[in-house]
């Protein structure tokens, strides 16, 4: 006979966005530690991606919910504000994720160095369609449907899509 | 007579039926149906909110508060376009800028309550609302530390296009230094702001240039809007007294020492449209008295009583 031994950690990186279902919290790089005390009680710490991001009682509630589901009875959710979110933070696995179910993934966040620069022109990023990978892609609107997505446009198929900004 | 009529397809509710009815479900304690849950939400959940040594809390409160009330007026001002803005796309820009807003002062605003307890509103007794919601929904006018630029009415789509460029230019200066702030709170929250501004700034100045170089009409309400602003942009980056103790204590940034960087950036945008700066006095206070000591215009009034007539109607709501 086997024993499985299943750590909280384990059960917490289940649980999906609820914005972007295709992605559990690891692979979107918000869920930032879960410690589990001696006493059995679990300490989970999440980020949000952006200061406004709605989801995050939905995360939490979903976080509870599945460990409790999964023995742990006393669960607790803080949030970690330090460091930022970054996309650079979206696992391989969760790129691929985001491809795969049309949504173009982002690229390398910009690195900060000094005051901001302005940037009066289209965000120069190397986007390729997620349905025919066609390059030939325009920028309709830096927001998108949810915080964290522009909305591109193929100019190939002709196909709207969503890409994960960089931040 | 048809049945049809006596009978409609959705009975009304009957609390005391046996098998209960079908909104039973609303009323129930599961939250996970719920978007948002129906408890408490703290936005800064087991964060350190401990206020750094030798920093007066009343002070840090207050500085919270100006900047929490800045994005929490404009963020409403900006929601006041859904579903008015020229087309969808800004539509959704817009209503994007104002949730990463909200999010700045929802967090501020509960970094300012856990500083100092006693600025946060008293509510009746047992009242589930969240000290945020207690300071944006049960605070009068006189009581708001926003500058004024912020809470005047909406004009036209370019008028909107120049306060954000103004606004974020002003802002993320800003908060790119405050993330070396030694309130641990409000460095982080600054760092995030600072990702979100860029992006406002960025499509601010992008339009301003398009409307700029666009038709005549556009380049004359843009004129038009920057001239209408203009007295109301040196409040943004004058010294109050709070922002002055801030700074000095190592945990805010003095906006004066900013206001250099923040007119670079906009001479870019200016030289690169071919606009003028407009030559127009700043907006005087009264007796001295400004946006950030609660002397507000009218129109902060009025944005209030829409803004809080449903939460002061419910002080005891579960939302
Ligand atoms: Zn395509």
């Amino acid at each position: 006979m086997t024993t499985v031994v299943t750590t909280a950690y384990a059960v917490a990186a289940t649980v999906t966005d609820p914005e972007m279902p295709m992605l559990t919290l690891e692979d979107l790089g918000v869920l930032r530690d879960v410690r589990e005390d001696a006493d059995g009680s679990v300490d989970v710490a999440i980020t949000p991606t952006y200061s406004g991001c709605p989801a995050m009682a939905t995360m939490r509630d979903d976080l509870v919910h599945r460990l409790r589901d999964a023995g742990y009875a006393d669960v607790r959710v803080r949030v970690e504000l330090s460091p930022a979110w970054s996309s650079d933070w979206i696992t391989d696995r969760g790129r691929a994720a985001l491809a795969e179910h049309g949504i173009s993934p982002p690229g390398a966040a910009p690195i900060a160095s000094g005051p901001v620069a302005l940037n009066l022109l289209p965000t120069r990023r190397a986007v390729a369609c997620p349905r025919c990978r066609s390059t030939a892609v325009e920028l309709t609107s830096e927001f998108g449907p949810t915080a964290c997505k522009a909305l591109y446009r193929c100019t190939d198929c002709l196909e709207p899509f969503e890409h994960v900004k960089e931040i | 007579m048809n049945e049809f009529h006596q009978t409609p397809s959705h009975s009304a509710p009957d609390p005391s039926h046996e098998d209960g009815s079908v909104y039973d479900g609303l009323l129930g304690t599961d939250s996970s149906q719920w978007a948002f849950g129906t408890d408490f939400e703290d936005p800064l959940a087991g964060v350190d909110t401990t206020v750094p040594d030798g920093v007066d809390h009343r002070m840090l409160a207050a500085y919270c508060l100006a900047l929490a009330d800045d994005a929490l007026v404009f963020s409403h001002r900006l929601s006041e376009w859904c579903s008015n803005a020229p087309d969808l796309e800004e539509d959704i820009a817009l209503a994007n800028i104002a949730l990463d807003l909200l999010g700045q002062a929802r967090l501020l605003l509960a970094r300012a309550a856990a500083a100092d307890p006693d600025v946060v509103p008293v509510l009746p007794e047992g009242s589930p609302v969240p000290a945020e919601d207690a300071l944006a929904f049960f605070r009068e006018a006189d009581e708001f530390r926003n500058v004024r630029f912020v809470e005047v009415p909406n004009g036209d789509f370019a008028h909107t296009v120049a306060r954000v460029l103004l606004f974020a230019t002003a802002r993320l200066a800003v908060l790119d230094r405050l993330t070396g702030s030694r309130d641990a709170v409000l460095a982080a929250v600054a760092a995030k702001g600072v990702k979100e501004l860029t992006y406002h700034r960025d499509y601010a100045g992008r339009w301003f240039l398009t409307l700029a170089r666009g038709t005549e009409e556009s380049r004359r309400r843009l004129v038009a809007a920057l001239d209408q602003l203009w007295p109301l942009y040196p409040e943004m980056l004058a010294t109050h007294p709070v922002e002055a103790a801030a700074a000095e204590a190592g945990v805010g940034v003095d906006p004066a020492t900013v206001a250099a960087e923040t007119d670079v950036v906009l001479e870019q945008v200016l030289a690169m449209s071919g606009v003028d700066r407009p030559q127009r006095a700043s907006l005087a206070g009264v007796d001295g008295r400004t946006g950030r000591d609660g002397l507000h215009t009218e129109a902060l009034s009025r944005m209030l009583a829409e803004m809080q007539v449903v939460a002061r109607a419910h002080p005891m709501g579960q939302w």
